[in-house]
């Protein structure tokens, strides 16, 4: 958060009084959000709590309503600014993986760095191919993503996220659609890159996880934050009724 | 974009919306002056031709547009009887030929041929060809009761459009994922269930601006089965011509075609944008 922070360095991302409603119904209502540089914070909250449209109206994939959204002190949310080029300083992955099937993996993962950023195939392949290697797919390059399994699926759209160097990760539910075996895999790289210095956003349901990456963590319920902090705190020692409600329903141990 | 009831917006919002809506009359503005001077200078540059004046008197004389208006809206009745019964031959001819060609299984391979060989002859054979052989030789065989030339005609265009559609269905059939047919195989339907209750309506979602292509395309076609002698809007028009020497009819005509073909075209841009409010939530990029 802002507390360990250098006064004269924005926050990468700064979300001040985010709101969002899809006709009647208000999703985000005052969302209030700041992510320092190499932080990790994931927004935990039961389905409908807003998470992925909080992730989304970041990636400006929904106009917000109202508030203001800052990547690195730069009011995005500004109309003025240009959307694509924003979106290419993000990093996003979904959770269905959302991988180009009518291209292999070398080319799911230079498509944007060829054509957004203007890296040469070369440039493009070879930072692709150290990626691929580092996650154990070198010689998986030529195939295309549907004859992978789903956790590797989601370990190339991850590098597809991050090979163009984004300044910001947003990582939306990444293993909820994968088999409880090949989480593991996934969360691991995620680890990796959150070690490797990126500055993180997500979603999540895996509460061990959280813990384990998170330097701070968001429990939204209902469009607002309702408690946040540390993991130890927040998961270990929740101070709101509802966050230990649900944290009871997802670990009823 | 909507506000819960009660909640006051923010300067900054306020700021942003007055932006956009500013872009918005902008370009509004910009397509607009645009539009009217693109329109000013072809306007300009037919009226200056050397030829227009006699152009405009044999295309675009008023007097004969309005004598000839009723005869040509009476031959266009005919149009509209003849695509609403070739569109329902095409309909179902089409949806037939589709399903025999996506059907699985050595069994069905003869069928298979059978259809592919069909869409392939009907769709390299031009529209008129077909009119002259069905409408002109299948009576010659003397086996059929003298019908009207329009009946022919329709047949010709049932079997030509199936074709074409027949086509474009397979392909939005085709283009459903499988993991569809998976599931309504689960649920014990079975494969002629599967395939009317759930590949189907969504195959022809997929491709139902295709499909509108080929409406207005055999809509406009209609007007060939004038060839077989069918008093339609075209022949109409052209009776006038012969007794005139004004081409003005044939204007009136062609802006009639344009004129019926405008509601569904309206219509089916509707449905589509519904179909998508009501399947996709959010924005779309």
């Amino acid at each position: 958060m802002t507390t360990a922070q250098d006064p004269q360095t924005p926050p990468v991302l700064e979300i001040r009084g985010l709101v969002k409603s899809f006709g009647d119904a208000p999703v985000l209502r005052g969302i209030d959000l700041s992510i320092a540089r190499h932080e990790c914070v994931a927004v935990i909250g039961a389905s409908g709590s807003g998470k992925s449209t909080l992730l989304k109206s970041v990636n400006l994939l929904e106009q917000v309503d109202d508030g203001q959204i800052f990547l690195q002190g730069e009011d995005i949310t500004d109309p003025r600014v240009p959307v694509d080029a924003t979106r290419a300083r993000i990093g996003v992955v979904f959770q269905q993986f959302n991988r180009f099937p009518h291209l292999n993996v070398l080319d799911n993962v230079t498509l944007a760095a060829r054509k957004v950023h203007g890296q040469s195939r070369g440039t493009a392949t070879a930072t692709a191919l150290r990626w691929l290697e580092r996650i154990g797919l070198a010689d998986k390059v030529g195939d295309y993503p549907d004859r992978l399994s789903g956790g590797q699926q989601q370990r190339v759209a991850i590098v597809r996220a991050i090979a163009s160097d984004p300044e910001l990760l947003l990582l939306d539910e990444i293993t909820s659609a994968l088999d409880p075996q090949l989480v593991g895999e996934v969360l691991d790289l995620v680890a990796d890159l959150k070690r490797a210095g990126s500055t993180i956003l997500m979603t999540t349901h895996e509460m061990g996880f959280a813990r384990r990456v998170a330097d701070h963590v968001v429990f939204l319920s209902g469009g607002v934050i309702v408690e946040q902090g540390p993991p130890e705190l927040v998961l270990g020692d929740p101070q709101e009724p509802e966050t230990r409600a649900f944290l009871a329903r997802v670990h009823p141990d | 974009m909507t506000q819960p009831s009660g909640t006051t917006v923010s300067a900054v919002e306020r700021e942003r919306r007055a932006y956009r809506r500013g872009r918005q009359r902008r370009s509004a503005l910009v397509s607009a002056v645009s539009t009217v001077v693109v329109a000013v200078i072809v306007w300009l540059g037919v009226v200056n031709t050397p030829g227009w004046a006699s152009v405009q008197k044999s295309f675009f004389d008023p007097h004969t547009a309005f004598t000839s208006f009723p005869a040509i809206l009476l031959g266009l009745w005919l149009n509209v009887r003849v695509l609403f019964f070739a569109s329902i031959g095409v309909a179902v001819f089409a949806t037939f030929l589709a399903v025999i060609r996506t059907l699985r299984g050595a069994v069905f391979a003869p069928l298979r041929w059978l259809a592919s060989g069909y869409t392939d002859l009907f769709r390299g054979l031009p529209v008129i060809i077909v009119l002259y052989l069905v409408g002109f030789g299948v009576p010659a065989l003397g086996v059929f009761p003298r019908l009207p030339a329009e009946v022919w005609g329709t047949l010709a265009l049932i079997l030509t459009y199936s074709a074409y559609v027949s086509e474009v269905l397979r392909a939005g059939m085709e283009a459903v994922h499988p993991s569809q047919r998976l599931a309504a195989r689960s649920l014990g339907l079975s494969h002629a269930q599967t395939l009317r209750l759930v590949v189907l309506p969504q195959g022809v979602r997929k491709v139902t601006p295709a499909l509108v292509n080929d409406f207005v395309s055999m809509q406009k076609d209609v007007g060939l089965i004038s060839i077989l002698g069918a008093v339609d809007a075209v022949r109409s028009a052209q009776i006038d011509v012969a007794t005139t020497y004004n081409f003005t009819p044939y204007v009136i005509a062609g802006l009639l075609f344009v004129v019926i073909s405008l509601p569904l075209i309206r219509l089916t841009d509707w449905l589509e944008a519904r179909q998508r409010r009501r399947e996709q939530i959010g924005g779309t990029v």
